[in-house]
């Protein structure tokens, strides 16, 4: 960094003590809550989730916690088997489509996600009938949600291999397409992959409105069924999808630095 | 079965019949359009089986979307191409049995030197043991043998296309395909490869289409180049037909360099320098411009007087560029040895030899 406009070492402490502060007071504060009991503090509260006495208090809890799992599952499904496949695809053979994609895979950001209920609602009607109201057909509604974050991903690491010429010389080498796509396409955008999966998985634990709206239970709406029983646990709750998020983000970031390494780019 | 390494020719250990009776390839009558714009205008042109063929032009003049469309990477919009005799229309690219090699470096990044080069291999379900036979002739062949287990990030640009060759030739395909191999290298990495490419090619008698824009290369590496000008071919033949023998004024500008000269058409003979000269080709009496090569034109005590503008040393020998009275300028190849100054007057006369000519106002 240029030290003539590099700022002065206080104001660098100042700013990050400041934003760091932003960042753990409410944090702390939660799990100064979570620790309280009666006039002291203790792990009390963090036991209650697994005693067996209380099991329909925390049922919820554990309902919407399996089907936040199966519907990450699901997304990522949707994420590797459609929108993958179809981006390699507009990428090596209609390049012309490229930005009408991008269009499309961007524009679940600028929709708030209220709007996006309203469409939605008639859809599901339908779908409900087509493949029935179990949690997992919500996926379809977080692959919408996850396509803006999952592309950028996706497209940054296509855009930085040649994959045009390495299908090529895989074509001329006797591959057919699903190889292609697996053996040589896959393995060079394994990074983009990943990301697209991780950001997915941060996404769907994390969402609230579009379940709650379509009267499905997810970890956020049972977190709030719950905090109305037991605040302590849905602050706990809290904590730990937080806590979750944040070791996913790290694996993101440490595992995309080994594979740039290994990959020697 | 390992690459026929030391074989003369490739048919003796690789015993495929439609390898016996000939890979050859053929285009006939090849035409295509990207939208609106047509880039091959009925392309005709047979390689036969074990020649190499380049496909010579500047850029744009439709030499790789050939390539592209014998490879099957791109479609054909009219016209038939076949190898070995079968129609390919219909052929994907994976079905063709082809080697290919492209300009921008090829490698999968993920893959070793030697997985790299079994990955045809694997695609054809060849078993284990062969294979790894195989992929250590073929890097052997190319003299990476000991460079295996390295990945593409720590080989060189001119290593890199040596995997690239090895990995198309495993396969043993009926016809190999080289689109600007040598561009992306450095001059004498780029000299170096090119000789090593003709010597497998040979020892191998794979038929191979080579595509380059690089006189110099086309000329040294072919049985016959086709020179190719907007989407057609002007001329095909040896190298040594087409620059001793340019059938048109763009094949005699394209393929080595020539002087423009004034000279007077009468009789099948151009009059040039004061010189009548033979001329290649029918054309009508009258002033025209013929085409003289370096090696054609000398110094001496007769001819037409002239300037010398610049010299260069070129080791074996010395190339002048002079300028005539009326302002034409000449560049004269001539022995290292006869040294001559910037503004010395000079006469210069050209060689008996057949010059192509141009109409003067084309």
């Amino acid at each position: 960094m240029n030290r003539a406009i590099a700022p002065a070492r206080w104001l660098r402490v100042l700013v990050l003590s400041l934003v760091g502060a932003l960042f753990a007071v409410p944090l702390v504060g939660m799990a100064e809550f979570t620790l309280r009991e009666g006039n002291g503090h203790g792990w009390g509260h963090w036991a209650d989730m697994l005693h067996p006495a209380r099991p329909e208090v925390y049922a919820p809890l554990w309902q919407g916690l399996r089907n936040s799992l199966v519907l990450a599952v699901a997304t990522i499904a949707i994420v590797m088997l459609l929108v993958a496949p179809t981006m390699v695809l507009v990428h090596l053979r209609f390049p012309r489509l490229r930005r009408w994609m991008e269009v499309v895979a961007l524009l679940p950001i600028a929709l708030p996600s209220i709007a996006l209920v309203v469409g939605l609602a008639p859809i599901y009607l339908v779908i409900g009938h087509a493949f029935g109201t179990g949690i997992w057909s919500l996926a379809f509604a977080y692959g919408i949600t996850c396509l803006p974050f999952a592309y950028r991903a996706l497209q940054a690491n296509l855009d930085a291999v040649d994959t045009r010429t390495h299908a090529e010389a895989a074509r001329s080498l006797g591959a057919s397409w699903g190889r292609v796509l697996l053996r040589v396409i896959a393995p060079n955008v394994r990074r983009g992959l990943m990301l697209a999966g991780l950001i997915s998985v941060a996404v769907v634990l994390g969402e609230f409105t579009i379940a709650s709206l379509l009267n499905r239970q997810n970890m956020q709406t049972a977190l709030v069924v719950v905090s109305k029983i037991d605040p302590f646990v849905a602050v706990i709750m809290s904590l730990l999808s937080l806590a979750l998020v944040f070791v996913l983000l790290l694996v993101i970031d440490r595992v995309g630095r080994l594979l740039t390494v290994r990959s020697g780019r | 079965m390992t690459l026929p390494l030391t074989a003369p020719h490739r048919t003796a250990a690789v015993a495929r019949p439609d390898h016996e009776d000939g890979s050859g390839v053929r285009f006939a009558g090849v035409v295509k359009a990207f939208g609106a714009q047509r880039v091959l205008h009925g392309l005709d042109l047979d390689v036969a089986p074990g020649e190499l063929v380049c496909l010579l032009g500047p850029s744009g003049c439709g030499k790789s979307t050939a390539l592209r469309l014998l490879a099957g990477l791109e479609h054909l919009d009219g016209g038939r191409i076949t190898i070995a005799g079968r129609d390919m229309a219909g052929v994907p690219t994976n079905k063709r049995d082809i080697g290919m090699v492209f300009q921008s470096y090829s490698l999968f990044p993920h893959l070793s030197v030697a997985r790299n080069t079994a990955f045809g291999l694997r695609t054809r379900r060849v078993p284990a043991a062969e294979a790894a036979e195989r992929v250590a002739a073929a890097l052997e062949l190319v003299g990476l043998a000991e460079l295996a287990q390295r990945y593409p990030h720590q080989l060189s640009g001119g290593q890199q296309q040596r995997v690239a060759l090895a990995r198309a030739l495993v396969t043993e395909p009926r016809v190999l395909l080289l689109d600007e191999p040598l561009s992306a290298l450095d001059a004498k990495v780029r000299v170096q490869l090119r000789d090593e490419i003709r010597r497998i090619q040979q020892r191998l008698g794979i038929t191979t289409v080579f595509v380059t824009h690089d006189q110099e290369e086309a000329l040294a590496i072919s049985d016959r180049v086709a020179v190719m000008n907007a989407g057609t071919i002007e001329q095909h033949g040896t190298p040594e037909d087409l620059y001793m023998r340019p059938a048109t004024p763009f094949v005699a500008e394209f393929i080595g360099r020539s002087s423009l000269v004034p000279a007077m058409v009468s009789a099948g003979t151009a009059t040039v320098l004061g010189r009548r000269v033979p001329l290649l080709g029918d054309r009508v009496d009258g002033p025209a411009l013929v085409f003289v090569r370096p090696e054609n034109l000398e110094l001496g005590p007769e001819g037409a007087p002239a300037i010398v503008v610049a010299t260069s040393y070129l080791g074996a020998v010395r190339r002048t560029q002079v300028r005539t009275e009326d302002g034409t300028e000449l560049v004269v190849q001539h022995a290292a040895a006869e040294r001559v100054e910037t503004g010395a007057l000079v006469r210069v006369q050209v060689r008996p030899e057949p010059v192509a000519a141009r109409d003067p106002e084309a």
